[in-house]
C-alpha cells in the first residue's frame, strides 16, 4: 500500500500520466469524451492560475473566470472581427490579460484578506457585464463568432477535436512543468511564506506587494492562456463564458484537488468533469448526489485529495522510517520531486 | 545599537506607546517587562516598522530607520519573532526555514523560466542556511518533521531559527517562553545567551520573572505605554516605582 502510494509521487508516475495522455484519444469511446478531456485540460490550466495566487500566495481572486472570459474574447474579437491569424491573437491576449492583471493587481492587492476577495469580486462582476454591455466591442449577448483555430500543417488540422487535444495538452505540459519549478523555487516559496501571513512574510524581507503583483499576474496570464485555447476550441464565445459561477467551479475543482499542490488542480479538475459526465444522466438531480460528495470531502479531506495523501504519506515514511523516506528527502533537497507540499 | 527617541504610538485616542527613549547596546540581553497592555509589542511593532509612530525616531547602527518600510528593516538586520508565530503546519520544518533566508537573494522569475546558475546557488545557500540555524538552535533531529508534529518548545525554537536566517544584528523576541515549562524556558535562556556568544543583539519581552533576572543585562519596565524604570536586574528589582506599579501589584504578571 505505502509503496504503490510513494510510487505515485515518483517521476516513472508523471511519465505514466502523460502516456496515459498520450493515448487517451486512442482508447476514447468517442470523439466527444476526447472534447470532454481538452476542455478539462483547458479549465485546468486555469485552475492552476488561481493554483498560484490563491493556493500559493493566499488571496483568494475572484476575478478569475473574469481574466478566462478576458483571455477568450481578445483572441476571438481579434480574429473574429480584426483578421489576426491564431498565434499573434494568442500572444496577444497572453499580453491582454498579463497587463490587465496588473492594473487590477495594484489596486486591488492593498486590500487584505476578504476586502481583496470582495474587491476582486465586483472586478469580476464587471468585467461580465463589460462583455455582455459594451456592444460595439463585444457583439454583447451575440457573443463573438468565427474565430480563428490555429493553422495546421500537413494532415494535422486543428478544428478536429484530437488535434487539439494535443494542442491543449501540451500547454497544460508546459502549465504544470512551469508550476513545478515555480513551486520549487524561492519564489515559490516567497508566496508560499506570504500566505502564511503578511506581518511574518515582511519581518523575513519580503516585498508583499511586489511579490503578490507578480503572483497576481502569473494567475491571470494563465487564466488568459486557457480562455484563448478555450475560445480556438469552442469557436464562438459569448458573456456566459465569463459568468461568475465559473469562478466557484474553478475554486472547487481546486479545492476537492488539493489546494496550494502541484498535482491538485489537474486531480480536481478532470476528477470532477467527469463525474459530473457521468452523472449527466440525472439531470438536474445530478447535484444531489454532487453537493454532498463535496462536503463529505471537505469536512475528511480539508487539504483537497492530494494534499491529504501527501501529508498521509509523509507521516507514514517518517514513521517507518523506510528507504522511501530518504529517498524523498534527497529528491526534495536536489529539488527534483515530481511533488511538492510546502 | 539601537535608540530609540521619544518614540510615541496613538491608536485613537489611546497612548499604546507614549514618548519612549531608551537605548540598548551591542551584544547584550535587552529585556523588557511591563503588565499586559502596557505596550510591549507595539514597541516591537514601531521598531521592526511593522506599525508607524506617532512621533519620534528609531535609529539603528547611526542610521534612521523610522520612515523605512519593515521588509526593508529586516534587510538591515532587524529579525524578530510574533507573540503568536503562524509557521506552514503542513509543511516540514526545513521547508518552513528556507525562506527565511530570501531577502539575502535576488532571483527572479526569469531565473525561475531558465533555472538560472543564480537560483541554484541562491537556493542552495537558503537551504544551507536552514540547516545551520537549525542546527544553531539544536533541532537538526526534527529537520524532516511536519511543523503540526513537533512540540510547542521546538516549535519557539523554530520561530528563534527563522529569525537567525534573515543574518539578523539584532532579534527581538515577543514573550519566548510563554507556554513552555521551566526547564524547557533554561534551555530558551541559554539559547539566547548563545545568540549573544555570537555576536547578537538581543531583545525580548518576557513575563517570567526569575528568568528575566538571571538573563538580562539591561530591564526597560513599560506601564501604560510609558517607560517608568530602566536598569540591571538589581535596580530593578529594588526600584520602588517599578515595585508599586508592576512587582507588587501584579502578582499575575510577576509571578
Ligand atoms: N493594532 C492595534 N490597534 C489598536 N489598538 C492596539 C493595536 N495593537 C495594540 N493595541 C492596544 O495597545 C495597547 C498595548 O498593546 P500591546 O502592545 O499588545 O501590549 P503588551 O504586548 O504589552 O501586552 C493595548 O491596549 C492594545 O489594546
Ligand atoms: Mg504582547
Amino acid at each position: 500500500m505505502l509503496k504503490l502510494a510513494s510510487f505515485m509521487t515518483r517521476p516513472a508516475a508523471k511519465y505514466l500520466l502523460i502516456v496515459l495522455a498520450l493515448v487517451f484519444p486512442l482508447i476514447a469511446r468517442n470523439e466527444y469524451q476526447v472534447y470532454v478531456m481538452a476542455s478539462a485540460f483547458i479549465w485546468a490550466i486555469a485552475v492552476y492560475g488561481l493554483n498560484i495566487i490563491t493556493g500559493y500566495c493566499g488571496q483568494l481572486n475572484l476575478a478569475h473566470g473574469g481574466f478566462f472570459a478576458l483571455g477568450a474574447y481578445t483572441l476571438g474579437l481579434l480574429t473574429g472581427d480584426y483578421g489576426w491569424s491564431f498565434w499573434p491573437a494568442f500572444v496577444g491576449a497572453l499580453l491582454m490579460t498579463a497587463f490587465i492583471g496588473f492594473l487590477v493587481g495594484v489596486v486591488s492587492l492593498r486590500l487584505k484578506e476578504h476586502y481583496f476577495a470582495i474587491f476582486t469580486l465586483c472586478v469580476g462582476f464587471i468585467m461580465y457585464m463589460l462583455t455582455d454591455k459594451w456592444e460595439e466591442l463585444t457583439h454583447g449577448p451575440i457573443g463573438v463568432r468565427d474565430i480563428a483555430a490555429p493553422h495546421g500543417f500537413g494532415i494535422v488540422d486543428f478544428t478536429e477535436t484530437t488535434p487539439f487535444y494535443y494542442l491543449v495538452l501540451a500547454f497544460l505540459i508546459f502549465a504544470i512543468w512551469f508550476m513545478g519549478k515555480l513551486s520549487r523555487s524561492l519564489l515559490g516559496r516567497t508566496f508560499m511564506a506570504i500566505r502564511n501571513g503578511d506581518d511574518l512574510a515582511q519581518s523575513l524581507g519580503i516585498n508583499l506587494m511586489r511579490n503578490k503583483t507578480l503572483a497576481f499576474v502569473l494567475s491571470t496570464t494563465y487564466a488568459g492562456m486557457a480562455g484563448a485555447l478555450y475560445a480556438g476550441m469552442v469557436r464562438f464565445i459569448g458573456p456566459e463564458d465569463g459568468n461568475i459561477l465559473h469562478t466557484f467551479d474553478m475554486i472547487t475543482y481546486l479545492l476537492a484537488g488539493g489546494i496550494g499542490t502541484l498535482s491538485g488542480p489537474l486531480v480536481g479538475t478532470v476528477g470532477i468533469v467527469w463525474l459530473t459526465q457521468s452523472l449527466q444522466f440525472l439531470e438536474e438531480y445530478r447535484m444531489i448526489l454532487f453537493g454532498p460528495l463535496l462536503v463529505v470531502l471537505v469536512i475528511f479531506f480539508p487539504r483537497g485529495i492530494v494534499g491529504s495523501f501527501l501529508g498521509w504519506l509523509h507521516r507514514k515514511t517518517l514513521d517507518a522510517g523506510l528507504p522511501a523516506a530518504k529517498q524523498k528527502e534527497s529528491r526534495i533537497a536536489t529539488g527534483k520531486g515530481v511533488e511538492n507540499n510546502a | 545599537m539601537l535608540k530609540i527617541e521619544n518614540l510615541t504610538k496613538m491608536f485613537g485616542g489611546l497612548a499604546a506607546v507614549n514618548d519612549v527613549s531608551v537605548e540598548f547596546e551591542a551584544n547584550r540581553i535587552n529585556a523588557i517587562i511591563g503588565p499586559n497592555g502596557a505596550g510591549k509589542s507595539t514597541f516591537f511593532n514601531l521598531v521592526a516598522g511593522t506599525h508607524k509612530p506617532t512621533s519620534g525616531r528609531i535609529i539603528l547602527d547611526g542610521e534612521d530607520i523610522t520612515p523605512l518600510r519593515c521588509d526593508y528593516i529586516a534587510q538591515r538586520g532587524v529579525g524578530r519573532t510574533f507573540q503568536t508565530t503562524n509557521l506552514f503546519e503542513q509543511a516540514s520544518v526545513l521547508d518552513n526555514l528556507i525562506v527565511g533566508h530570501r531577502l539575502r537573494t535576488k532571483s527572479g522569475l526569469w531565473d525561475v523560466l531558465i533555472n538560472s546558475k543564480r537560483l541554484q546557488w541562491e537556493e542552495k545557500a537558503c537551504r544551507d542556511k536552514a540547516r545551520e540555524v537549525l542546527d544553531f538552535v539544536g533541532l537538526n533531529h526534527v529537520e524532516n518533521r511536519l511543523i503540526a508534529d513537533i512540540t510547542q518548545e521546538e516549535r519557539k525554537r523554530v520561530a528563534f531559527a527563522l529569525a537567525l536566517a534573515t543574518d539578523p544584528k539584532i532579534v527581538l523576541l515577543d514573550e519566548p517562553a510563554a507556554g513552555v515549562n521551566p526547564e524547557e524556558t533554561e534551555g530558551l535562556a541559554d539559547l539566547m545567551r548563545k545568540m549573544v556568544d555570537h555576536g547578537l543583539t538581543v531583545c525580548l519581552i518576557e513575563h517570567k520573572m526569575d528568568m528575566i533576572m538571571g538573563l538580562a543585562d539591561k530591564i526597560m519596565v513599560l506601564d501604560h505605554g510609558e517607560k517608568i524604570a530602566e536598569g540591571t536586574p538589581t535596580e530593578i528589582r529594588e526600584n520602588p516605582v517599578v515595585i508599586e506599579a508592576y512587582l507588587g501589584s501584579d502578582e499575575d504578571a510577576a509571578a
